[in-house]
């Protein structure tokens, strides 16, 4: 009480000096949410997990999904591929799951792209290698980044064994097509990933790329709700994994 | 004991202008660097290290070198490395130092470098690289400026500084294993993730460190009245024929597994190294002229007529350095990320920035040694040994 109070009254005290309503609406909306915890709106979920369906059709060049994730959360598009940035792509069957093609492999499965993003492994390389913690797993399984506290060593990098990591080469700020204000841009020179649009979970909608599937390729949920759609799904259809022998335990299942 | 490093010949003076000229353009290089982010450098999203962690890697084992010295005169009295043993704490103190900038020069944020110390991280094997490299190189500086000093006085080391040489020894083994652990332990990387990777680092930073050193002492005994002595450069030569011989036949028995047993991901980047892969071979020519230089030198080291050659064996040395560099830094590094994770191949050749950078490093490690060893050998020819 006795800070919230305190609060209104600076905030109160900024406006006077003229910073206009609508900022102090927003600020004041803000100072309820930290008074109130967590956005009661939020998805409840104990280990948030991904499930792409292989059988599903992709109409040709759709990207749908890559495009609502890298505008939503102001992913660069580099112009020297080399200095590449992505959160969420495609990839062909071989070099998604290398080793698991075979020459009487399903044509259609052959020719499916594999979409492809951080696993949210159970147990991450990435988080175990990383020197300042700014790679760090949260209680629902989120793998998630602190762009304050990386140094970009690229450690977490060459521990990543499914290549879902990219670091900012360059200032990534003059790269970015149509700017999001919800959401932070990063510096160069920090490492930065798919985060399961935590942000998004937290304001109760769904990750950007599962909604804007029209497809209905993506799923999304919670594993440890024996009711959610995801765990349906994985009972009735068959599931594999990217490398599952490195005991990474990816949390994204791919219906096959 | 410092200011013996300010007087010297016009040679010298040249000489510590040519590394201060490079060092000028390494840092004007690295300044851009700074402004434009790692993005001059020519690594990328799929190989992330290049150049630059590749010098650390192989640095590492120059610096643990040392303890070929130490150990033999400390730990078993071998008298003739008596006068050389300064030459490799000094040398482990430059090459530390080029590792430590190295790592700095690599980061992507390195006004955060401290974070490492601010939080911490047990769990992360480059905690612990820095905390064996830092002490390593305290260790070196400690040792050698004390016995120095004593020396100097033309007193035996104070006896105080016996337990640091004693725990000098484990520790130069420490940095080159942990440095080999940050890529033995990853799962994934099929050509980092074997058990000999310690081993193999230690093998060939046996062989190329001393190699280096037998360079040194061949041409301290050229330009100065600092005689390193026959014997001790002969014992040298023994250390690094042994050391490259279990360096190559350590890099048969990676072969041996990868390419018995045929799984890919271990087979692959061999294959990228040798022969090339989907039609990428960067790295091939350089590849072969490891193997070629360093049977070549093995040959040479291994016939004691060569051997005791010290031209020939200057030569040898020459190749053992240089081979290892290939094998180490370029083949080790960058190959791990060749074929990426999926299985796809994107090369990585530095940029003249990311060149310029990496010699300014190497200038400042060559500066550090040359002021180290001007004052080591001042001091010697003064005592006349
Ligand atoms: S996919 Fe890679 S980045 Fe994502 S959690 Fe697993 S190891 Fe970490
Ligand atoms: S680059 Fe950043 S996130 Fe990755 S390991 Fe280094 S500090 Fe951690």
């Amino acid at each position: 009480m006795e800070r919230s109070r305190r609060s209104f009254l600076k905030i109160a005290g900024i406006s006077v000096l003229g910073v206009g309503a609508k900022p102090l609406s927003q600020a004041l909306a803000a100072a309820q949410g930290s008074k109130t915890g967590p956005d009661p709106r939020a998805l409840p979920g104990k280990r948030w997990a991904m499930v792409v369906d292989l059988k599903k059709p992709c109409p040709d060049n759709c990207r749908d999904c890559f495009e609502a994730c890298h505008k939503t959360h102001n992913v660069p598009s580099m112009p020297n591929p080399k200095d590449e940035v992505k959160w969420i792509w495609n990839e062909s069957f071989p070099h998604a799951f290398p080793g698991q093609e075979h020459d009487f492999l399903d044509e259609a499965l052959k020719k499916h792209p594999v979409i492809v993003l951080c696993n949210h492994c159970d147990n991450p390389p990435c988080v175990r290698v990383c020197p300042t913690k700014a790679t760090f797993k949260r209680e629902d399984g989120i793998v998630m980044m602190d762009y304050h506290r990386c140094i970009g060593c690229r450690f977490c990098m060459a521990g990543c064994p499914f290549g879902a990591r990219s670091l900012n080469w360059r200032d990534p700020r003059p790269f970015i097509k149509e700017l999001n204000k919800e959401f932070p841009t990063r510096t160069r020179g920090v490492v930065e990933k798919c985060n399961f649009c935590e942000e998004r979970l937290a304001k109760g909608q769904k990750p950007a790329c599962v909604e804007a599937c029209k497809e209905k390729v993506l799923f999304f949920g919670d594993l440890e709700d024996a009711g959610s759609e995801i765990r349906r799904l994985l009972k009735v259809r068959t599931a594999i994994r990217r490398k599952p022998q490195l005991g990474t335990m990816p949390q994204v299942y791919y219906l096959v | 004991m410092l200011e013996k490093a300010l007087v010297g010949s016009r040679k010298y003076y040249g000489w510590v202008s040519i590394l201060l000229l490079f060092m000028g353009v390494g840092f004007i290089c690295y300044l851009l660097q700074l402004s434009e982010g790692l993005g001059i450098t020519g690594m990328s999203r799929d190989v992330s290290w290049g150049l630059y962690i590749a010098q650390f890697t192989f640095l590492v084992g120059v610096a643990a070198s040392a303890v070929m010295l130490v150990l033999p005169y400390y730990l078993h009295h071998y008298k003739t490395f008596g006068k050389i043993t300064i030459l490799g704490e000094f040398l482990a103190v430059s090459a530390v130092t080029m590792c430590l900038t190295f790592i700095i020069v690599d980061l992507g944020q390195p006004a955060r470098a401290f974070n490492v110390l601010l939080y911490p991280t047990p769990n992360s094997i480059l905690f612990w690289d820095m905390v064996v490299l830092n002490g390593y190189l305290f260790l070196n500086i400690l040792v050698g400026w004390t016995v120095l000093s004593a020396e100097k006085k033309g007193l035996a080391p104070p006896s105080w500084v016996k337990p640091f040489i004693y725990i000098s020894i484990p520790w130069a083994i420490s940095i080159h294993t942990v440095t080999a652990f940050i890529y033995a332990g990853l799962p994934g990387r099929g050509f980092w993730l074997t058990a000999i990777m310690a081993p193999r680092f230690l093998s060939s930073a046996f062989a190329s460190g001393p190699a280096l050193l037998i360079l040194f002492c061949l041409i301290i005994r050229r330009l100065t009245k600092f005689d390193p002595g026959r014997e001790a450069i002969q014992t040298l030569a023994k250390i690094v024929t042994y050391a490259m011989l279990v360096s190559i036949f350590f890099v048969l028995m990676e072969l041996f597994t990868a390419f018995y047993s045929k799984i890919p991901e271990h087979m692959h980047h061999f294959q990228y190294l040798f022969v090339g892969l989907h039609g990428h071979t960067t790295l091939v020519p350089w590849w072969w002229a490891f193997m070629i230089m360093a049977v070549v030198a093995a040959y040479l080291l291994v016939n004691p007529r060569t051997r005791s050659d010290e031209r020939l064996l200057a030569v040898a040395c020459a190749m053992v350095f240089i081979s290892l560099w290939i094998e180490k830094g370029l083949g080790l590094v960058v190959t791990g990320f060749i074929p990426n994770p999926m299985d796809k191949v994107f090369e990585y050749s530095p940029t003249w920035p990311e060149v310029f950078i990496t010699l300014g490093v190497w200038a400042m490690g060559f500066l550090i040694l040359t002021v180290l060893y001007k004052i080591a050998i001042s001091i010697k020819e003064e005592k006349g040994v």
